[in-house]
């Protein structure tokens, strides 16, 4: 659907053709896809969204793609959990798990990359590339392989083994860099430089990309309903995600989806190894200063934010919040997640629980309030984080007398 | 001399070029010097206070210079400057 218009500097408003670009030449500030609002809302609606696919693209009107031949391995529309047991422990009567670990690679990112990709077809683009933590890698590996599409993923060498191994297998080039994610997201800076046909799904066509999270508001507005909630708890690594959650419910209001304007609160969950937004936000600055990450969250083990300082506004201006949890309080995220709701969640959908639970107790998440929070990634991609602490509850012989005697012990506890 | 690696975005003004051999002892002489010699480059980089741009990120030998000692930092002989746009997506 053609309600695309330009590409547009965020900073300085210079205007761009819809191509492969992200960087605005002038002022070297972000570029971002500027629609036709006006045309969407004539010709979006809630029948015509329910009647689509359930998929990300029942939203394609608000999706910056002209045609309808998505790169999608059936991306989106994942279960919005009632969160009973959590909400009873944490003191929030009105809890939702927005549970993306079920998408087809595991995590959020295949929301993103599909756009990604089905743009750098528009654009005939031909090799998909991208700079990652993992889960990234995971979904531009799959879908360049659904696609027929070249792959080349740069990942940081020290990654969980689990997601190099769930990378490799779709056949395309992972390219392990000796370094952080942040040399990494240099290196295609440059890369993205010197390959210009290339798709680096989250560099020379990170506009479009970045559009794919706002699906993770859209569908929970229409799983509520149509309605925003109160108060979202969303996990923070390069800050693009949360910016475009609070984009996307605006966006339902201004096309006439949403009946009441929106008012969500938007908070932000960060390691305490790598948390340089969270530290911007406590110190009231209005810059982010880079870190080198050290965390166990490895999905957001980003020093230098890319959207960081857009991030710190959308929190500010909606009355929001930061946490941020060490990684000891990162398992116990994990473990309560799943044992009180059965969701197994990766060590970013830890820092999410933990902050989640910090911030109920601060009281800044309010019990009157409808709260979602944002599990992102799957946790069978970071079971190393859980090595040390999880294994079975006992080993036995195998005899009757054995198993007595435990579960003995097991029911006197 | 050092090499400075240009990105695509500000090769138009610099004929085309990728990299420039500069002369200079730290990173912030290396870039006014290229704003000499190629004009209209200097305030693509810079603020109007002199400060790098909040989307233009500069590494020396591969580390970013807000790591080191930002503008102030000494520059040995044969090291390589990347002047690299920061990559955000932005929003509303």
């Amino acid at each position: 659907m053609a309600f695309v218009q330009s590409l547009k500097c965020r900073e300085c408003h210079k205007t761009y053709p819809i191509e492969a670009l992200h960087v605005c030449e002038f002022c070297f500030g972000p570029l971002e896809v500027a629609y036709d609002y006006e045309g969407i809302a004539s010709s979006i609606s809630r029948e015509k969204i329910a009647d689509g696919p359930p998929t990300i693209w029942r939203y394609a009107d608000l999706l910056p793609i002209d045609g309808t031949d998505y790169v999608s391995l059936g991306v989106g529309f994942t279960p919005l959990v009632r969160a009973r047991s959590l909400g009873e422990e944490l003191g929030l009567p009105d809890l939702w798990i927005k549970n993306d670990t079920v998408n087809p690679t595991g995590s959020f990112k295949d929301r993103v990359v599909s756009v990604a990709l089905t743009k750098a077809r528009e654009l005939g683009l031909k090799v998909a590339a991208c700079a990652s933590t993992g889960n990234l890698a995971n979904s531009v590996a799959a879908h360049a392989a659904w696609a027929g599409m070249e792959s080349y993923v740069f990942i940081p060498a020290n990654l969980e083994k689990a997601k190099i191994i769930t990378t490799s297998i779709f056949g395309g080039n992972v390219i392990a860099i000796e370094g952080n994610y942040d040399d990494v997201n240099r290196l295609c800076a440059e890369l993205a430089s010197e390959e210009p046909t290339w798709a680096f799904v989250n560099v020379n066509v990170r506009a479009y990309y970045s559009e794919g999270s706002k699906t993770l508001a859209y569908e929970v507005a229409e799983q509520l309903g149509w309605r925003a909630p109160d108060h979202v708890v969303v996990p923070v690594g390069s800050g693009s995600q949360l910016t475009k959650i609070h984009k996307g419910f605006n966006e339902l209001y201004k096309v006439g989806l949403l009946d009441e304007e929106p008012h969500v609160r938007v908070s932000g969950a960060q390691a305490e190894g790598c948390s340089p937004v969270a530290a911007a936000f406590a110190a009231g600055h209005d810059y982010v200063r880079p870190v080198k990450p050290n965390t166990i969250a490895k999905s957001l083990a980003i020093g230098n934010p890319a959207d960081g300082f857009y991030a710190l506004e959308v929190v500010r201006k909606t009355g929001g919040s930061f946490g941020s949890v060490t990684d000891e309080e990162i398992i116990d995220g994990m473990s309560l997640l799943a044992r009180t709701e059965g969701i197994f969640a990766e060590t970013a959908g830890g820092v999410t629980v933990a902050t989640l639970a910090k911030l109920a107790r601060e009281g800044v998440i309010k019990s009157g309030e409808t709260v979602v929070a944002y599990i992102t990634g799957n946790g069978l991609k970071t079971v190393e984080a859980l090595e040390d602490s999880k294994g079975p509850t006992y080993v036995i012989k195998p005899t009757l007398e054995a198993f007595s005697e435990v579960y003995a012990s097991r029911r006197s506890k | 001399m050092s090499t400075v690696r240009v990105p695509t975005q500000l090769r138009s003004l610099t004929a085309g070029v990728a990299e420039l051999e500069i002369h200079g002892s730290t990173v912030g002489e290396i870039l006014r010097k290229i704003d000499s010699d190629y004009p209209g480059l200097g305030e693509r980089i810079f603020d109007e206070n002199g400060v790098l741009r909040r989307f233009v990120n500069v590494f020396l030998a591969e580390e970013d210079v807000r790591f080191l000692e930002g503008l102030d930092t000494p520059v040995k002989e044969n090291q390589v400057l990347s002047i690299v746009p920061a990559v955000a997506g932005g929003a509303n």
